[in-house]
């Protein structure tokens, strides 16, 4: 019976991941290849998303339209409101990563005549994703055991399985959450393996994916800077 | 290596100007980088440009496919103006080589797919055409059998020979290399200005920024040296190297030929 | 006062003195998970990085487990569970105690990370001119440790302030649970949250400014103090 809400969780994960991913690369894209004003819209979304607590988005998400007579489902809702703060959380792992790539990446492909697209395309990107994979790593982790947050919006997720227990068999509480930790340390640690063994086979020679975190990093501080 | 100009025309071919820079100007923030240089490059020659540093000779050639955009000035490449309305820059870019001084590979890419990515995406080749040809310029520069090495794998000599195999492949009317030895050892440059010499004696039409004096002397048409966002003084190496007509250029070609030696 | 009416969203200034009330006890509760996770944290971390035998496997236990496991499994735990174990504790203390064990094994990673950048030659240097292992620890390693961690424990400082909202979960009324009461008499959701997310977002903002004038004040030249986690 958890294993199945679990399922839950997972289809919530599988939703606010992509979500993540499909907004926070362009939100990336944005903040770093972006016209002033794009620029600020990228970023004020970026602020947005990761300066709001979970629980106030997944609010605002489930009630907020009801409100003006849009009903989303608990499930819908907590896949917009955490994959969009997920989107905050990617973008600054993307664009961290985009701006450790050397400059001169840009500046071959541009010589060789191809758009700022096609070298975002062809020579940024595959070189950042890459890079990104560690720090991506600790976002998975940290969404996975956030989905759990949607019990509080109603969806059938596993702790709301655990609450029919505990309401009923007041002495099974404490080892029903037990179970459920167990299943979490098995799908976090179990992830990040995963992920792990996913880094080793993309990574290509002389390219650095350990340490890629402090490259980030710096990529980070270089964006904070410009934008002083 | 010896020196071996040979004084026989016949290989630069027509007296076609492929390139044509004139009054260019460029400054960033207060400081003037160039300050109105001109010059000209026929078909098959090859001009060498020496300076010392911060003189704007890399801004120059960065200004040529507007990789860096110039303030004033005009440029020609062919018939074609670079600085004018409406050019495609993408195309011209295409058609003119870019060597870096730190070769700048693409990390992510194997050495063929280094020198083949230009063709499948810019010029939207065939992936078997680019393939055969990406082979062929790794062979031309002696690396056809690290073709899957990938940049991290390679020696910088090595690096920088794919980066010219990759300039080479998109067969450009023009190579523009900018200081492509100065980021190596002392015992890898010569790799290197190997393949620039013969690339010189095939006919390649190459304007390159360097203080290699013995490339300059055994593969320059034209020696030009730069100082201050200027030109000074342009003509063949050996008339530079005899009778300077300014005092700075032979007390800079005095200097760096201690430095660098008559190697090559 | 008069409700305030801003593009068709109605906001009521009454709302303020109940927000007011909760954003207190958000920042008590933020404030005392955050001191007992330092405390807890330093213990375990040098527990992990000097410790041998079952001292050191306990604490990384303790520290996979916590960070291993969603934090609001572990609130849940702590208020609903360990009454069947006959453990009571009030809404309130639940959640500092949840909070606090939880940030207490990610602070240890940092304070851990940090302990571990610092050179050997600091210890053997410590160690040289007579002092203990435990005085090497003091008065060498975490002086530099902690200036090292400052960068990634603010982040977990934030992290910790947006998630104490989780506590109105076990009805403690925080600025999320004063939202949630308020939101759920006037049916005004949207503007409430709204109104509470720019309350959060203003705090923020407010903590990340405060932090980068700590770092700033507490800089000692040649430590290097890039932001993130120091390796």
């Amino acid at each position: 019976m958890f294993l199945q809400a679990t399922l839950i969780n997972l289809g919530l994960l599988a939703g606010l991941i992509i979500l993540g991913l499909v907004v926070g690369i362009p939100i990336a894209l944005l903040q770093v290849y972006g016209v002033r004003p794009l620029r600020w819209l990228a970023s004020a979304w970026e602020g947005f998303f990761r300066g709001v607590p979970a629980l106030v988005l997944l609010f605002l998400f489930f009630f907020g339209p009801a409100q003006f007579g849009v009903q989303l489902s608990a499930f819908t809702a907590a896949i917009l409101a955490l994959g969009f703060r997920s989107s905050g959380y990617q973008s600054q792992i993307f664009r961290g990563a985009i701006q450790s790539i050397p400059r001169g990446q840009m500046l071959a492909a541009r010589s060789m005549g191809m758009s700022r697209l096609q070298a975002i395309r062809y020579v940024v990107l595959p070189q950042a994703l890459r890079l990104a994979i560690p720090a991506w790593s600790n976002e998975f982790s940290s969404v996975i055991k956030d989905t759990t947050l949607a019990y509080a919006i109603g969806v059938n997720e596993v702790l709301r399985q655990v609450r029919y227990i505990a309401d009923r068999y007041y002495e099974l509480a404490m080892p029903a959450y037990l179970t459920v930790a167990l299943i979490f340390l098995v799908l976090t640690y179990g992830g990040n393996w995963l992920l792990g063994r996913l880094e080793r086979r993309w990574a290509l020679p002389g390219f650095p994916m350990r340490g890629a975190e402090e490259r980030i990093e710096r990529g980070r501080e270089i964006a904070a800077e410009a934008a002083r | 290596m010896e020196r071996e100009r040979d004084t026989d025309t016949s290989r630069r071919g027509p007296d076609e100007v492929v390139l044509r820079v004139e009054d260019l100007h460029k400054r960033y923030g207060r400081e003037e980088v160039l300050k109105g240089v001109s010059f000209e490059v026929r078909r098959g020659e090859t001009k060498v440009i020496v300076g010392p540093s911060g003189t704007g000779k890399s801004t120059l050639l960065r200004c040529i496919t507007r990789l860096t955009e110039p303030d004033r000035g005009r440029i020609w490449l062919g018939d074609v103006e670079v600085t004018g309305r409406g050019v495609d820059l993408n195309r011209v870019r295409a058609s003119v080589g870019f060597v870096f001084q730190d070769f700048n590979l693409f990390t992510h890419l194997t050495a063929l797919d280094n020198v083949r990515i230009g063709l499948l995406k810019v010029k939207k080749l065939p992936k078997d055409e680019a393939t055969e040809i990406a082979r062929k310029q790794l062979e031309h520069v002696g690396l056809a059998h690290k073709a899957d090495a990938y940049p991290a794998e390679l020696s910088g000599g090595q690096q920088q020979r794919v980066a010219i195999a990759r300039a080479l492949a998109m067969e450009p009317k023009l190579i523009l290399f900018d200081e492509p030895t100065s980021a190596l050892d002392p015992e890898l440059t010569g790799e290197v200005l190997d393949v620039m010499v013969a690339l010189a004696k095939e006919g390649m039409t190459m304007v390159v920024v360097s203080h290699e004096i013995g490339f300059a002397r055994a593969a320059a048409d034209e020696l030009i040296f730069m100082e201050g966002g200027v030109i000074v003084e342009q003509g063949p190496p050996d008339q530079l190297f005899r009778q300077p007509k300014y005092p700075r250029t032979a007390e800079f070609l005095r200097k760096i030929t201690a430095l660098y030696g008559e190697t090559g | 006062m008069d409700k305030i009416e801003l593009g068709g969203l109605v906001f009521d200034p009454a709302w303020l003195p109940k927000l007011g009330q909760g954003l207190v006890v958000t920042l008590e509760i933020t404030g005392l998970c955050i001191a007992l996770g330092i405390v807890l944290g330093l213990i375990l971390a040098v527990l992990r990085v000097y410790g041998r035998g079952p001292l050191y496997w306990l604490s990384s236990l303790y520290v996979q487990f916590f960070r291993g496991t969603p934090l609001l499994v572990q609130l849940l735990m702590v208020y609903y569970g360990l009454p069947s174990w006959g453990i009571v504790l009030s809404p309130f203390v639940s959640g500092v105690i949840a909070l606090g064990l939880n940030t207490a094994a990610y602070q240890a990673e940092y304070f851990r990370g940090a302990i571990q950048s610092i050179p050997r030659g600091q210890m053997l240097a410590a160690r040289s001119m007579g002092m203990t292992r435990a005085q090497a620890i003091r008065y060498v390693i975490l002086p530099q440790a902690l200036r090292l961690v400052i960068p990634p424990w603010s982040n977990e400082l934030i992290l910790m302030l947006k998630y104490s909202s989780i506590v109105y979960m076990v009805t403690v009324i925080d600025l999320m649970g004063a939202a949630r009461t308020i939101a759920a008499r006037t049916f005004r959701y949207f503007e409430v949250f709204i109104l509470v997310a720019l309350i959060y977002l203003a705090l923020v903002f407010l903590l990340s400014w405060l932090l980068r004038r700590l770092e700033e004040r507490v800089r000692v030249p040649g430590l290097g103090m890039e932001r993130g986690a120091p390796h």
